[in-house]
């Protein structure tokens, strides 16, 4: 196999992004499919800058994905049917939420940090789930739906035009990739690998490590909000299962199982997860035992993910 | 003026007293070296210099102001650098990344989500400097984890001196090297201290290394203060004989 250096790889990964919703049929696949590993990969990647660039696990990313999808569909809902701004106050509403949690949590590290992120992430699910006047509890916010993208000089039907969702959302995936690329290329970007491999020296070197970490997280919280307003927007639903502990689970596995020491591995692990579970759940019920037995053996035998071995190939 | 006043600093871990009411005055351009047996309380001293431990009693003054409260990376911002007994670098990343991460730190770029060229090329200028002070020039794109011990203890030194420090401390920087790589890391000091006019404090086990670098010592013995002064004036030490050399002898 020859050596894939990083620019080859973007370019292929861009290619095949943006071919999807042509080639996914003849595959066996469907445009919404294609949809949907983007979102998720969106959420896994950000997930993966506080993992896999910062060192820091958190169990408790749904809370913040959540959000941005309560945000975006209340608002389209009850307060304004436009899709750019139900999106801008799910975000910001993740974003916001967040920053207040980071400070309360930045002083753990290891297993202390990820159970209280699990902890503040239930409470946001228990939450969606209580209060039924405002999120219609368990039965979700229904009864709505992603309305046209109006750019002034033509408006872009979202809803009946499967294709047309596909590369919104890509655009907005390409936005946030794009925007997690360049920030962990630059100095700031460093001094978060700088406490990831070594978090001592960081701090003797003169950098504040729980306040990097703090920014790390929210940076990270953003960029999974994004993804929850889209996903949101995909279903035209949301429940409070999507900001439940195990989907923060599904969140960190995707990441594992994809490679989190590389960029683009997340989203392979997200293609893998999703479509797994597309497959697999339409012979059995019991898909989640597949995708946790291919887990375990990821993690047993390659512990850098699908990217790792693949990247351990490509070394002559 | 003295460079780091240490006024009657004390720490205690539960009933261990590590270190009992020692002081310590360093000038600026000296090299000073902290020696004392196992368990003498060197390692603890320099950890309440640099900040990774808070002092029980006592205060210090580094460059005229009271440090004692500060953070470790207050400190540094305000001058002091370390290195540690075990080497503390960045394995998973290349030689000259682990020393474009302090660079960046010591410009004031830490929170920058970009660089200018002209500051990018300032930063690659220190960056190829730092790599040629440390003799690193032609491991720069290998990653440290992979480097000899000798090599990755240079990285360290190299990283803290990144900083533009005025004073560095550096716990044991010759521990477990062979002669050769002991020599390169002492010549490397030597080289700092007198080409540089850094002030340096150093805790060290080898008494060649000792003796042939430091301006003063100081001896340590279970927490106290024991001796200090000039290495001639430590060789000749009835106490400090007793305590260390004697053992040794």
């Amino acid at each position: 196999m020859p050596k894939l250096d990083k620019r080859t790889a973007d370019a292929l990964v861009w290619a095949l992004l943006l071919t999807a919703p042509f080639w996914l049929t003849h595959v066996g696949g469907y445009v919404e499919l294609g949809s949907r590993v983007l979102i998720y990969a969106l959420a896994a990647m950000a997930l993966n800058f506080l993992l896999g660039f910062t060192g820091v696990l958190s169990f408790g990313h749904a809370a913040y994905f959540g959000l941005g999808a309560y945000g975006t569909a209340l608002t389209i809902k009850y307060l304004c049917p436009s899709t750019p701004v139900g999106m801008l106050v799910g975000i910001l509403t993740g974003t916001f939420a967040a920053a207040l949690i980071g400070p309360m949590i930045v002083r753990l590290r290891g297993v202390y940090f990820a159970m209280c992120t699990i902890a503040f992430g239930q409470v946001f699910y228990f939450i969606a789930f209580r209060w039924s006047s405002v999120t219609g509890g368990d039965d979700g916010v229904s009864a709505w739906h992603r309305m046209p993208l109006d750019l002034g000089f033509t408006s872009i039907d979202l809803l009946g035009n499967n294709k047309a969702f596909y590369y919104f959302a890509l655009a907005v995936f390409a936005v946030c990739a794009a925007a997690m690329a360049f920030l962990l290329g630059s100095p700031f970007g460093r001094t978060l690998l700088a406490i990831r491999e070594n978090e001592r020296r960081a701090r003797f070197l003169g950098i504040p490590v729980d306040r990097h970490i703090w920014a790390s997280w929210v940076i990270s919280c953003l960029f999974v909000s994004v993804a929850g307003a889209l996903y949101a927007l995909l279903n035209d639903f949301v429940d409070p299962r999507a900001m439940r502990w195990d989907q923060s689970g599904n969140f960190v596995i995707m990441a594992v199982l994809g490679g989190m020491r590389s960029f683009w591995g997340p989203l392979i692990g997200a293609a893998i997860f999703i479509v797994l579970q597309d497959y697999v759940s339409s012979e059995t019920q019991n898909w989640m035992s597949f995708i946790g037995l291919f887990f375990v053996l990821v993690v047993l035998f390659f512990p850098r993910g699908v990217l790792g071995i693949i990247q351990r190939k490509a070394k002559p | 003026m003295s460079l780091l006043r240490v006024d009657s600093i004390s720490k205690n871990f539960g009933s261990l007293i590590a270190v009992n009411n020692v002081s310590m005055t360093v000038e600026p351009g000296e090299l000073r070296a902290i020696i004392g047996p196992n368990g003498a309380g060197k390692t603890t001293f320099f950890n309440l210099i640099s900040g990774f431990l808070r002092p029980t009693s006592g205060h210090i003054t580094f460059d005229g102001a009271d440090i004692t409260d500060l953070l470790p990376a207050r400190r540094v911002w305000r001058g002091i650098a370390r290195t540690f007994q075990v080497t503390e670098v960045f394995p998973e990343l290349s030689v000259h990344e682990n020393l474009r991460i302090p660079v960046e730190v010591a410009s004031g770029f830490r929170l920058r989500p970009w660089l200018s060229r002209v500051a990018a090329e300032a930063v690659g200028a220190r960056v190829s400097e730092l790599l040629d002070m440390g003799g690193l020039a032609s491991k720069a794109d290998r990653l440290v984890g992979e480097l000899a011990h000798g090599d990755q203890r240079a990285t360290e030194i190299i990283m803290a001196l990144a900083l533009k420090p005025q004073l560095l401390l550096l716990d044991e920087p010759t521990a477990g090297m062979g002669d050769q790589e002991t020599y390169e890391i002492t010549r490397l000091i030597r080289r700092l201290h007198q080409g540089s006019k850094l002030t340096i404090v150093l805790i060290e086990h080898d008494m060649r290394v000792v003796f042939h670098l430091a301006d003063r010592i100081m001896v340590l013995d279970q927490g106290n203060f024991l001796a200090e002064g000039t290495p001639k004036e430590i060789a000749a030490n009835k106490a400090v004989q007793s305590a260390y050399l004697g053992q040794a002898a």
